[in-house]
């Protein structure tokens, strides 16, 4: 099985439909990868592939910044 | 006894200003703003408009719909996130203004959820004071052009005044319930305080829009045992025309059930939804159960059914 950090990529690439920067830590939203109103698609789509409900409280957009910051969110 | 939504009514200023008018301030193409927002035109009031001018427009057309004169109107609740800093708040001289007399009067220092918590709050109300008059009124302009236009807020907002009336008499609408949420975890992500431009986390207000708006809405119509594809309208804070595509979509409902006018208002903060009801009043609306929803700095949020 693909571990978190792929996963992650295949999900932004579905939502985004493009390729995703090597840099794990490169912010998907100033790269212009993806834009506001992509990033409620992105949250839907991280919660359907690991089967978990994020929290209003965690509606940050910090935490969906780029590939590592979605895996740190994803491993507290 | 459930109270009765009677009539709206609706007022905005005279003076449009087109995207490329803005465009050529802000920097930017006329069709960037409109591919961002849905937003073609915005009204802007003249420097001496004050939020008490644009409420008794909207007070005055609600009241000649629902057959009311000043002595019939039990209370006043004035929504305004863009009223002047300071006290007295606007509601009692706008209650003065219509020739209400001592009628009581309300303000809520609220921006683009002001409405839809005024409204129920009236719905509430009205058993006690009867007729209850709902005004929203926004001068957004003032806000943006107090301070060095940025392109991301300025191309948004607009100004006017919707207005509703409440009433525990029987009417057109009966209200059926109502879900109002407040979350001031968020609230330093849209927020103004006169001293500095106004403040706006795009991503994150996009992201708590689009998920706790269709949420009110399936709550309140879980609550009244109503479905989303029987709702005849869906009258919504007009904040976007993207975020309102994407609240039909979560919802399920056909895009043309979605009512929409911000071509051509831009986002009137609290006014927007009123603005939209007294519109869409005038239409000769397909009859059946109504939403309202609205989601505002704060952040507040919530949505009410009538039928």
């Amino acid at each position: 099985m693909p571990d978190t950090r792929e996963r992650l990529r295949a999900v932004v690439e579905k939502v985004a439909e493009k390729r995703v920067p090597q840099d794990p830590d490169e912010s998907l939203f100033e790269s212009g990868l993806l834009d506001s109103f992509m990033l409620p698609d992105l949250v839907s789509a991280i919660e359907e592939e690991f089967t978990i409900k994020i929290p209003d409280s965690d509606l940050n957009p910090r935490k969906f910044d780029s590939l590592s910051r979605m895996e740190a969110y994803l491993a507290r | 006894m459930n109270p009765y939504l009677h009539a709206f009514g609706a007022w905005v200023p005279k003076r449009v200003v087109t995207n490329s008018e803005l465009a050529e301030r802000l920097g930017c193409t006329p069709e960037w703003i409109e591919n961002a927002s849905g937003i073609r035109e915005r009204r802007w009031a003249t420097a001496t408009t004050s939020i008490v001018d644009l409420g008794a427009e909207a007070a005055l057309a609600c009241m000649a719909r629902a057959g009311l004169s000043a002595s019939e109107i039990g209370l006043v609740v004035l929504a305004s996130g863009s009223a002047p800093p300071g006290f007295p708040a606007p509601a009692a001289a706008l209650a003065a203004r219509l020739g209400l007399g001592t009628t009581p009067a309300i303000d809520l220092p609220m921006a683009s959820a002001g409405s839809l918590f005024g409204l129920a709050l009236a719905s509430r109300l009205a058993e006690t004071y009867g007729n209850v008059l709902v005004v929203a009124a926004e001068k957004m302009s003032a806000i943006i052009e107090r301070h060095p236009l940025d392109p991301n807020t300025a191309m948004l907002f607009g100004d006017g005044a919707g207005a509703a009336l409440v009433s525990d008499r029987p009417g057109k609408w009966q209200i059926m319930g109502h879900v109002l949420h407040s979350d001031g975890q968020f609230s330093t992500d849209l927020a103004y305080d006169w001293n500095f431009p106004l403040h706006m986390n795009g991503l994150s207000v996009i992201l708590q829009a689009t998920r706790k708006m269709p949420a009110a809405i399936k709550e309140v119509l879980e609550r009244a045992e109503i479905s989303a594809t029987d709702i005849s309208v869906f009258l919504l804070h007009q904040a976007n025309q993207n975020l309102l595509v994407r609240v039909g979509k979560t919802l399920g409902v056909a895009p043309e059930r979605v009512f929409s006018n911000i071509s051509r208002y831009g986002n009137t903060s609290s006014a927007s939804m009123l603005i939209a009801a007294a519109e869409w009043s005038e239409q000769a609306p397909v009859p059946g159960p109504i939403v309202f929803a609205a989601f505002g700095a704060g952040v507040h949020w919530g949505a009410l059914v009538a039928k």
